[in-house]
């Protein structure tokens, strides 16, 4: 067999698995060193507060989350709900939001001095609490519920007809054969769905450091911002880490063996939708006023600050447009450059080392963003002096941060080019450099283009990293929209936030439809 | 002299586990259509890899015109063997028009040169005014003459052929195949192809070779493996059989279904004879009448197949597959009388 990878194939995925291990490594030797007086720091009661807050928050969005996206997910995938395919997208819109801008959003509705905070106390309506909890709550659920929708949705659609058909020829209503077969066949949605809404909670930090929420992240930047020694806020990081590995070890480990296929080949039937009858105007309800708070709110309070904004000087606007762009597009175009080698030896020379390289530059994943922003102030302070406080600081951290993002998109077009079209180029007599330039790269181009928007997409909206390695004076729309809600300008906020927000939907439709073409929908 | 060879060839895709190919030996004459057939998992499209290059063996030899494609000590890649491939899947570029994947293979040629010799090729497959169409706007039995010519076009030495007619319908395969048959032969191409499809083996290819866990099981023209099957797995797999043991004695062993007349290997002692469906014939048991040599028998099932009927009978014993006219008056529970009108082959395999 020819399945020798080139030295240099070998060289270039070795030292790229290496910088998405860095960071983490890095954390490690820095909380060794921490002296006892910090490691005391560590284990006392603040510490435990921090992290039972943290975990609190993470198990009340994961649950809330579940609680709202199971009838949402079942009415717009197996009834008549009139609008069924408008609802779905407008139930998903809420993933273009970035979480800061969710916290901007509340704040500038319900804050001190926001939109909807006047008018309500005048009319003497309640005002919801957006400080603390309730806000991080709020925020972080809106945000992410649609994760657990679209797993739920999707374990809904791939369930066989029959099996439902066959409980209910066996004498089940159907609402019990709904919590008899549908709930307990969505386990692996559910715990795919808890597992991302769990870890996106946790790493978060923008919602919750807006609303003010004592949560690992938030503290850890605090401890940064304001502390002299950093080898606290490094054990904090690396506390904060041990939750993250922690929950992702147990849902490997509660992750059932069983198999929930179909057990019969051929196309699954759709099955016929349910029939709403008088149940249909509380149903629409349900999803209006999801729609109302996830999409309604965050337009409504952006076009009212947007239009504030207008009549006082908001600041100029295209300088931290275009930091944004640049330093983003630095790093996209680094971060699929760096999965190339990644991806070539997982897919092509597929062994046990290859396979585990991969796996590694998923690091950058497990690491919160914050934790790996910490990491790299460090190891730019005490390694690297000269590339601190430049922009390769930035892009390099967006290139560990995204990595995982554009191995994903480089793999999946890897994958989906047939093996036979190398070879059939082969044994018509092109030499391995003709077949990497008339086949391979033709063919790839649109999946690594592709690769290329998505990170940068993403890397725009990126908020902990951003804050804490740009250069001084190095302003981005997301740090634009950080400060000024921290000090109450909403106005000024407006029009940056809204830009990110088209740019993020822009994100959201890429990866919607990149999807849509590997699996039916 | 054999135009390809291969001698002795082992590849083992890990270290430890089985053999994909074992020791294989097999050579292919100049203008000759060899059929490697064997059940999935036997080797054939392995060892139609090798002789392309995609493998790389772990002992043996590859052969081509005298020319050493591998052997321990020595590798030649795939672009530098002339030997033409079609897999399975087609594999057409998708970027590419019909008329430059055909063309893809002809990189010597000056352009306008290679664009000529590429129509031609399409021609030759009754693909003319295709030229621009991309390959997924082609039905799949378009896609597969464009890889055929394709793979024609530079003039390989071997052309290699994996499953070639597999991924078409039933309804197109068979004319298909004769039309593919009649091309290649009028270039007088040496073929080497691999199916599961003994049908297929049988009505394409001049020699047979018949595959079994990585090796060579029998080799020889259809018609000479389908009358003479060595062994019970070769008089399976081709056309199906009956196996009974008896006891042979020269020209002719006793069994139970009495004594017949048998060819192949001499019979002597315990032996395993193979009975071709073909080869009884069932007439219904009507009273009064008495037939010579007929032997008691019951129907336990019948299946139409169209232009015959297979019968599933119970006789001194055995359970035999006899087939037999679509239109014989016998069903489910009927009795019948059974009358073995052909000869039985002894087969190598010892009876158990």
């Amino acid at each position: 067999m020819i399945r020798r990878a080139p030295v240099g194939l070998w060289v270039a995925g070795v030292a790229m698995a290496a910088l998405a291990l860095v960071p983490a490594i890095y954390l490690c030797v820095r909380a060794a060193e921490a002296d006892a007086d910090a490691w005391g720091l560590l284990l006392r009661d603040k510490t435990w507060g921090l992290l039972g807050r943290t975990l609190g928050l993470a198990a009340a969005v994961t649950g809330c989350a579940a609680l709202l996206s199971l009838p949402l997910a079942w009415l717009t995938a197996r009834t008549d709900l009139p609008g069924r395919r408008l609802w779905t997208v407008l139930l998903c819109v809420p993933l273009a939001v970035p979480t800061f801008v969710s916290g901007y959003v509340l704040l500038a509705a319900f804050g001190v001095g926001g939109a909807l905070e006047e008018p309500l106390t005048r009319w003497g309506l309640p005002v919801p609490p957006v400080y603390g909890f309730p806000g991080a709550l709020l925020a972080l659920t809106v945000s992410t519920y649609p994760y657990f929708f679209l797993a739920l949705r999707a374990g809904l659609q791939s369930q066989d007809p029959a099996w439902l058909e066959g409980a209910r020829s066996l004498g089940l209503t159907p609402a019990r054969a709904f919590f008899r077969i549908t709930v307990p066949l969505l386990r692996p949605a559910f715990a795919s769905g808890a597992l991302l809404v769990g870890l996106y909670v946790l790493s978060d930090f923008g919602a919750v450091a807006l609303v003010q929420y004592d949560a690992f992240s938030r503290a850890i930047y605090v401890q940064y911002e304001g502390a002299y020694d950093r080898s606290y806020a490094a054990l904090l990081g690396l506390a904060l880490v041990s939750v993250t590995v922690g929950v992702l070890a147990l849902e490997l480990w509660l992750r059932g063996r069983a198999g929930y296929h179909r057990s019969a080949k051929g196309a699954a039937r759709a099955s016929s939708p349910v029939l709403l009858g008088r149940w249909r105007v509380p149903a629409l309800l349900l999803c209006g006023a999801v729609v109302a708070v996830g999409v309604g709110l965050p337009v409504g309070v952006l076009v009212y600050w947007g239009v504030q904004g207008l009549s006082v000087d908001s600041g100029p606007m295209m300088g931290p447009a275009w930091n944004s762009v640049s330093a983003s597009m630095l790093g996209a175009v680094a971060a699929v450059v760096g999965a190339l080698p990644l991806a070539f030896l997982a897919v092509r020379y597929p062994s046990r080392l290859t396979v585990a390289l991969e796996r590694v530059s998923y690091a950058g994943y497990a690491l919160p963003p914050i934790v790996l922003a910490l990491s790299l102030v460090f190891l730019g302070v005490q390694a690297v002096p000269f590339l601190y406080g430049t922009l390769v600081m930035l892009v390099l951290a967006y290139v560990v941060r995204f990595l995982p993002q554009a191995v994903g998109v480089v793999r999946a077009s890897l994958l989906q080019l047939n093996p036979h079209l190398p070879e059939a180029a082969a044994s018509l007599g092109q030499p391995p450099s003709g077949v990497l330039r008339r086949v391979t790269a033709p063919l790839l181009r649109p999946g690594l283009l592709a690769g290329a928007a998505l990170v940068f997409l993403t890397a725009m909206k990126e908020l902990p990293a951003t804050l804490l390695l740009a250069p001084i004076g190095f302003e981005t729309l997301a740090t634009r929209v950080w400060g000024a809600t921290a000090e109450g300008r909403f106005a000024e906020a407006a029009l940056p936030a809204l830009v990110l927000m088209a740019v993020s939907t822009l994100g959201v439709g890429l990866l919607v439809s990149q999807e849509g073409g590997s699996s039916p929908s | 002299m054999p135009l390809l060879s291969l001698d002795d060839v082992t590849l083992r895709y890990s270290s430890s586990g089985t053999a994909a190919v074992d020791r294989l030996s097999l050579a292919v004459e100049p203008g000759e259509v060899l059929a490697l057939l064997g059940p999935s998992g036997c080797g054939k499209t392995t060892t139609l890899r090798l002789v392309a290059g995609f493998e790389r063996p772990n002992s043996g030899s590859v052969t081509l015109e005298g020319r050493t494609l591998a052997s321990p000590g020595a590798f030649v890649p795939p672009e530098q063997r002339s030997v033409g491939m079609v897999f399975q899947d087609y594999a057409l570029f998708p970027h590419l028009s019909v008329v430059e994947n055909v063309a893809f293979g002809l990189t010597a040629m000056p352009r306008q040169e290679a664009r000529a010799r590429a129509s031609n090729m399409l021609k030759l497959f009754g693909l003319e005014g295709f030229e621009s169409r991309m390959p997924h706007a082609l039905s799949g039995g378009q896609q597969q003459r464009v890889a055929l010519a394709r793979a024609l076009a530079p003039g390989p030495r071997v052309l290699l052929l994996d499953e070639p007619f597999s991924s078409l319908d039933s309804a197109l395969r068979a004319s298909t195949r004769m039309e593919v048959r009649r091309v290649l032969k009028s270039l007088g191409a040496t073929v080497m192809l691999v199916t599961h499809d003994q049908q297929e083996a049988m009505a394409f290819a001049d020699r047979l070779v018949v595959m079994r866990a990585g090796q060579v099981e029998q080799v020889g023209t259809p018609e000479a493996v389908y009358a003479t099957p060595r062994t019970a797995f070769v008089a399976y797999f081709l056309g199906g059989t009956n196996l009974l043991p008896g006891v042979g004695f020269g020209n002719g062993a006793r069994t139970l279904l009495g004594i017949l007349p048998v060819s192949g290997a001499p019979a002597k002692g315990n032996v395993l004879l193979s009975l071709r469906p073909e080869a009884m014939r069932l007439v219904p048991d009507t009273d009064g009448v008495a037939l010579g040599g007929a032997l008691r028998a019951e129907v336990l099932a019948r299946e139409f197949q169209g232009p015959s009927a297979e019968f599933t009978v119970a006789c001194n014993g055995l359970e035999l597959t006899v087939r037999g006219a679509p239109d014989l008056p016998l069903r489910a529970g009927d009795r019948a009388r059974l009358e073995v009108v052909g000869r039985a082959m002894v087969l190598e395999d010892i009876p158990d």
